[in-house]
């Protein structure tokens, strides 16, 4: 079984490829069905795979297809690594991206471009197997990139609108400044170590590199900025609030199964290089930090239900990042698990209310959609428990607790790490429940449409589930990644509970029974500056592309090109002057010889006299 | 036999060439441009043989054998060419040469 591994990623390759091909051979029906039937199919692919590693005696799996490329000391291999990590990866990316996949077969069921769409999608989800399949750090990059192109696809799918187009380049440059940087990461790494396989680069890497050298650390940080751009952490976090302009399944995809866990998967498999590096771990800790806690802020103060999940995605990645930080490594990607079941079933549910409300974003508008939208309702209630991370009957509630528990006990965790994610916890309690005042509770405002057909509430139901019970699905990655420094304390996960309660709590409480209180906060001079995402959009429009433009303006006819540009005009003019003498006159040109003859004969007998 | 001064050659050969270069120039007329440059290949000539005589030396009097030959075929191949123009534009006006100018 093991042998077909290959396929995981090939399939939904396949599937982009025939949809791109047959397009108008298959029509609308057969383009739902081969998109959703090639990930379903690298899905059930996936679950054999993973019964058949579970039985494997070794703790990973080499799969080396052909040699890509060979050069002098280079040799990249199409190369297939799976281990605990991957197969986790594996399963998260081929699972709820089939249930994304089967919602968009509804939800995008009417649109005019849904080819282009499923043969995005599916091409989407293939680079992202072929990311966290990649035993070579080069084939890893071709996935990241394939990510990249495809988000930059999906984000600007309805491109007719220019703000969409706008948000697509945005994320595309944004991540491309850290994929930049990654780059240049990969090629130190190369040249000090002299391989990009990833298991014998770890080695090398252990064997030669003492632990805080400056070789290491540079590389760390190099590729951290590579994460930090695919995972929207500060500061290149800027790209995901916009990436909404996406249609929902895509932000499903973005957020949950693809793209955005990226980063967080890099720096786990290369958890040995940042371990090398401490400096560059204490980056990720604090830069994770950072991020949630302004991202949670900026989630209380948005308007569009899509922005809140976009501002809880950064901070939720934010407790990935502070996972590894602290070197709770496995704690990072079971969070990571657990926040793609519940963040795909909020994008998912989003979704639904969105269609209901033919379009509707703005949760000011909505309000008592619980008797409306029944099925909506539960299922976006449970994803928001998971997200509050209510304790005990959620997923959620057990990977925060994971990393918390280590940012508080483990070797490297420095309490104010801990304090920060107990603010957030609090934070996106309140966050997260404002939604669910506002859009299901309250008097009724708008109107509805038709609630979800079946193919858009079975993933709600599947996720909803997992939501809640997927903290049983926990992977076992102690092979792969350690065991971790912490241990578990009663104490920090009873105030992570009480906060999160009291976060709900303050919820219901500003939001359904004191709304003239939440009017007054929200006219607060913070507030505008905390919805904009901290001005972050402004400084860097300020700070980066006021110049670039400026620069582009001042160079607008070519500085460099003038001195070329002036070469050929000179030639140009010396030609049109000196075929001003080429007449037809034969006497002419005998003149010319005997004139010139006259001149070199008497410079001659200048120089011999 | 009083010997001519070498002075005396030069300077009708040098007329010659002029008045050889001076034809070119001016004459439209192929047949005759041709009978100048002939005028001006004497004129080297005779200047080669007098310059010959002088030294004592033969090769003046060699390069003049040259000179002829050259002329000979020069004169055979630009007949040729007076002829096509002849038919070509019933006439043997250079000046009407100019189609190949830029």
């Amino acid at each position: 079984m093991l042998t077909w591994l290959p396929l995981i990623p090939g399939l939904p390759l396949a599937g982009s490829a025939i949809i791109a091909i047959f397009y108008r051979a298959l029509g609308r029906g057969g383009v739902q069905l081969v998109g959703v039937a090639s990930v379903g199919l690298a899905a059930l692919l996936a679950l054999a795979v993973g019964q058949a590693f579970a039985a494997y005696p070794q703790a990973e799996v080499v799969q080396g297809l052909w040699t890509w490329m060979a050069a002098d000391g280079l040799e990249v291999r199409m190369q297939l690594h799976l281990d605990a990590l991957a197969m986790t990866m594996v399963a998260v990316v081929t699972g709820v991206g089939l249930l994304i996949h089967l919602y968009a077969a509804e939800y995008m069921g009417q649109d005019e471009g849904i080819a282009r769409f499923f043969a995005y999608m599916n091409l989407f989800v293939a680079a992202m197997l072929i990311l966290v399949l990649a035993g070579d750090l080069l084939l890893l990059y071709l996935g990241w990139e394939g990510v990249g192109l495809c988000s930059f696809l999906l984000i600007g799918f309805w491109y007719r609108e220019p703000a969409n187009a706008d948000a697509a380049r945005k994320a595309f440059i944004m991540t491309r400044l850290g994929d930049a940087a990654m780059a240049v990461g990969l090629l130190l790494l190369f040249t000090e170590l002299g391989t990009l396989e990833i298991q014998g680069l770890l080695a090398a890497a252990r064997a030669s590199w003492a632990e805080g050298g400056p070789l290491a650390t540079a590389a760390a940080f190099l590729l951290l900025a590579g994460a930090v751009g695919k995972s929207a952490q500060l500061p290149l976090q800027t790209w995901l609030p916009d990436a909404m302009a996406g249609p929902t399944p895509v932000s499903a995809l973005i957020h949950a199964a693809t793209m955005v866990t990226a980063g967080v998967y890099l720096i786990a498999r290369l958890h040995g290089l940042f371990e090398l590096a401490p400096a560059a771990q204490t980056a990720v800790a604090v830069l994770g930090a950072v991020t949630l806690l302004l991202a949670a802020g900026s989630a209380l103060f948005q308007r569009d239900i899509k922005r809140v999940l976009a501002y809880s995605t950064m901070s939720q990645i934010g407790y990935m990042f502070l996972g590894l930080g602290v070197g709770a490594w496995s704690a990072a990607i079971f969070h990571l698990t657990s926040h793609a079941f519940f963040k795909a079933l909020l994008f998912l549910s989003a979704g639904a209310v969105i269609l209901g409300l033919q379009g509707e974003h703005d949760i000011h508008r909505m309000g008592g959609l619980r008797r409306a939208m029944p099925v909506t309702f539960v299922a976006f209630l449970i994803g928001a428990t998971s997200l509050a991370s209510v304790p005990l009957v959620t997923a959620g509630f057990y990977s925060k607790e994971a990393i918390l528990a280590q940012a508080w006990t483990g070797a490297s965790g420095i309490p104010w790490l801990w304090l920060a994610g107990l603010l957030g916890a609090l934070m996106t309690a309140v966050y997260s429940f404002r939604v669910v005042f506002l859009v299901f509770f309250g008097e009724g405002r708008s109107q509805t449409g038709p609630g979800p057909g079946w193919r858009m509430a079975t993933p709600m139901a599947v996720l909803a589930l997992l939501s809640l019970a997927g903290a049983l699905l926990r992977p076992d990655l102690t092979e792969v990644l350690g065991t971790g420094q912490g241990r578990h304390a009663t104490g920090p996960a009873v105030a992570a509970s009480v906060l999160s309660l009291l976060g709900i709590l303050a919820a219901y409480w500003l939001f359904l029974r004191r709304r003239d209180t939440v009017n007054r906060l929200a006219a607060a001079p913070g507030a505008g500056l905390a919805a904009s995402g901290w001005g972050f959009d402004r400084l860097y429009a300020r700070l980066i592309v006021a110049p670039f433009v400026a620069l582009a303006r001042l160079n607008r006819h070519d500085v460099i090109d003038r001195p070329y540009l002036g070469i050929a005009w000179l030639t140009r003019q010396l030609h049109r002057d000196l075929s001003l003498t080429q007449t037809g006159q034969l006497r002419w040109y005998a003149a010319s010889v005997a004139a010139g003859a006259v001149v070199v004969a008497a410079i001659a007998l200048r120089l011999w006299a | 036999m009083a010997e001519i001064p070498l002075h005396h050659a030069l300077l009708l050969a040098g007329g010659l060439f002029a008045l050889g270069l001076i034809g070119v120039m001016v004459r439209r007329n192929l047949i005759f441009m041709l009978l100048s440059l002939e005028l001006l290949l004497n004129g080297g000539g005779l200047a080669l043989i007098a310059a010959g005589a002088r030294w004592g030396d033969p090769s003046g009097q060699a390069m003049f054998i040259f000179v002829l030959a050259l002329a000979a075929a020069e004169v055979a191949v630009a007949l040729a060419l007076v002829l096509q123009l002849q038919r070509r534009t019933g006439d043997v006006d250079v000046d009407r040469l100019g189609e190949m100018r830029d």
